[in-house]
């Protein structure tokens, strides 16, 4: 079976990260990138289902710059099979992500593909979902279990206050949440094995974006706290500010 | 807790290919998950963690740079120094086990082994199937391992063995020893299998640096070992002493990792421990402190950067290697003392790695090779004066 993930290349959560001088994307100068967190448990669980199924490719595809070539070397030394580079040097929004995603799948003619559940650069949580809808395929977002059985999925997702258990069939879109398994780490064979895997690179499929960044700015400093008093005599001041100022309670 | 980013002050990051780099980080990224949560522990109790070794094998750093075939990677001298780099961030008793299995006897078997032992034995080695050790060292032959006692005799089923060897790092878990003895009067390697008879490798105690890793004693004592169970190739004392190379070279990038991990400790607990009216890394002293490690790391880091290339491009001799062991080792049981020093009282607590990494510092300086017998390896080099005998 053709599994395919989509992974994202995305600035590493611990970077402090700069505004630039246009005030609408952010200054790469001095980022480190790195693959998205929650694609690290899609690229895990398409490796998982093809070793399952003892046969198979999985496929790694990425849209936007040549440099998120990085981030498919990356699953490829995780074990992928090959990787396809969507290029577009501009930014898109989500949804012409997931149309050069959906042209793509669609031309693979693969019936499984694997997703983080969010890419922590935007936190849109939605490429997955719309790439199902393009497709018409069926979709199940924050899955932390999934199980195959020939065509039918068995998967459960996070949802507020416990797990959802899902059965639907192929074709899927399957969304990872964190939990869903343990990323196995590029071991060196892996890594040396990648130089001769495979990166097509072609340009992504042309969409119009609808959304577009108008300005971007850092949140206004946490103001000073302040301090009504040290013992329990405070106490009638603090309720009163918290419900007629902060209007917390 | 964030996870570590390395220390790199002159861009060192700039010389390193996108696989070397790919190394690193996933050995580093295993070092955070794998081994910080659970070292501690097993140092205070003076235990292996044992359960370490499928996964270091999963990861590939065993053998790193023999051929595929033998289920290694096959990487250059740049990646294996970064991947014992980044496992002494960890802790130097980890970076010993995978040192000893790489250098101590995978690649003994791989340059002196015949067809059939490189075939039977790389592949299971590489895998963390099967665990190695290697015996050189003896009681009362340390620095002059030439004057060894340990005797192998031809006898009609194979060799006979007799002696004792001391200090050896995976001995009572070892599956197989590389075991050094005089065969008429020349040094030689043999193959000695855990459960031959008359051969025993009980644990040495009472240690206190690397707790985290089994160091043993052989016991040889009229043990018969097949014919084939000689490392063909081995001639002298110089096969022996191109082991402890590959070993030397090892350790020279290790203790770099050690020192990242107390200069990053000591960096963080200065910016945020407050003493009289601001956080103690304002104050010149400690400054001047945190100034001297991060110098010492970057000397280090160009250093083995260079010995790497010497190596890869086999311009490399062996008191280059002497030269970066003894400067580094040096420099790190320095740093990790300094960097004590900058956490106070906290500084010995096992909150931190600090006093760890110092603790098995001691013992880095000394084994492949005391500091001084490196001083006087580069002494007799220079100035064509053996200044040891």
């Amino acid at each position: 079976m053709k599994i395919i993930v989509c992974v994202s290349h995305v600035p590493d959560t611990a970077t402090k990260i700069n505004l630039g001088a246009d005030g609408k994307s952010i200054d790469n100068n001095g980022v480190t990138f790195v693959v998205n967190p929650y694609d690290e448990y899609a690229i895990e669980e398409a490796l998982k289902t093809k070793e399952s199924l003892g046969e198979g490719e999985v496929i790694a595809i990425s849209v936007g710059p040549e440099v998120n070539k990085e981030t498919i070397k990356k699953a490829l030394a995780m074990g992928v099979d090959r990787g396809i580079l969507l290029k577009d040097e501009n930014p898109r929004d989500s949804l012409a992500v997931a149309k050069a995603l959906a042209d793509e799948i669609k031309q693979e003619g693969a019936e499984l593909v694997f997703f983080g559940k969010q890419s922590v650069d935007y936190d849109n949580s939605v490429v997955g979902q719309m790439t199902a809808e393009l497709l018409g395929f069926n979709s199940v977002s924050v899955v932390v279990d999934f199980k195959l059985d020939g065509t039918n999925i068995v998967a459960e997702r996070e949802i507020e206050g416990g797990r959802e258990v899902v059965e639907t069939s192929l074709p899927a879109i399957i969304t990872a949440q964190k939990g869903l398994n343990e990323p196995r780490y590029a071991s060196l064979k892996g890594i040396m094995a990648a130089k001769k895997k495979p990166i097509d690179e072609k340009p992504a499929a042309e969409a119009k974006s609808y959304v577009e960044v108008v300005e971007m700015k850092r949140p206004a400093p946490k103001a000073a706290g302040k301090i009504v008093g040290s013992d329990a005599s405070a106490v009638p001041e603090l309720v009163r500010l918290l419900r007629e100022e902060a209007k917390v309670i | 807790m964030s996870p570590f980013k390395g220390v790199d002050y002159f861009n060192i990051e700039a010389l390193l290919s996108e696989e070397e780099k790919m190394v690193r980080d996933s050995v580093r990224n295993f070092v955070d998950d794998q081994i910080l949560p659970i070292i501690e522990k097993n140092y205070q109790n003076g235990t292996f963690p044992a359960e370490l070794v499928q996964k270091l094998a999963e990861l590939g750093v065993f053998g790193i740079t023999l051929p595929e075939k033998y289920g290694c990677a096959n990487m250059n001298n740049v990646a294996y120094g970064l991947a014992m780099q980044e496992l002494e961030r960890g802790d130097s008793g980890v970076r010993s086990f995978a040192s000893v299995q790489s250098s101590l006897v995978m690649y003994p078997i791989f340059e002196f082994g015949s067809e059939e032992q490189k075939d039977f034995w790389l592949p299971k080695l590489a895998a963390g199937e099967k665990i190695g050790c290697f015996g050189l060292t003896e009681p009362d032959f340390g620095s002059n391992p030439g004057g060894m006692v340990t005797k192998a005799k031809k006898v009609a089923d194979g060799y006979l063995l007799n002696g004792a060897k001391m200090w050896i790092t995976n001995g009572t878990i070892a599956d197989i020893a590389v075991v050094w003895a005089k065969l008429e009067g020349k040094v030689r390697g043999f193959l000695v299998e855990k459960g031959t008879k008359g051969f025993s490798a009980p644990e040495m105690k009472g240690k206190h640096s690397l707790r985290a890793s089994i160091t043993s004693e052989l016991i040889l004592q009229d043990v018969v070992i097949p014919e084939e169970n000689i490392l063909p190739k081995t001639d002298g004392l110089k096969s022996a002493l191109m082991c402890l190379n590959q070993a030397r070279y090892g350790i020279a990038w290790g203790v770099v990792g050690s020192m990242m991990a107390v200069y990053d400790s000591a960096l963080n607990y200065a910016q945020s421990r407050v003493q009289f009216s601001k956080p103690i890394a304002a104050y010149q002293m400690t400054q001047e402190k945190l100034v001297f490690i991060l110098n010492e790391i970057t000397k280090a880091q160009l250093l083995n950067f260079h010995l790497a290339k010497l190596k890869d491009n086999n311009e490399i001799k062996h008191y280059h290697i002497s030269l970066a062991k003894r400067n580094n080792c040096e420099k790190a049981l320095e740093a990790a003392r300094i960097a004590r020093e900058i956490l106070g009282a906290n500084g010995i607590l096992d909150e931190y790695p600090i006093m760890r990494h110092s603790a098995n510092l001691e013992s880095v300086k000394t084994y492949e090779g005391t500091h001084e017998m490196h001083t006087l390896i580069i002494g007799e080099h220079i100035t064509g004066f053996a200044g040891y005998d």
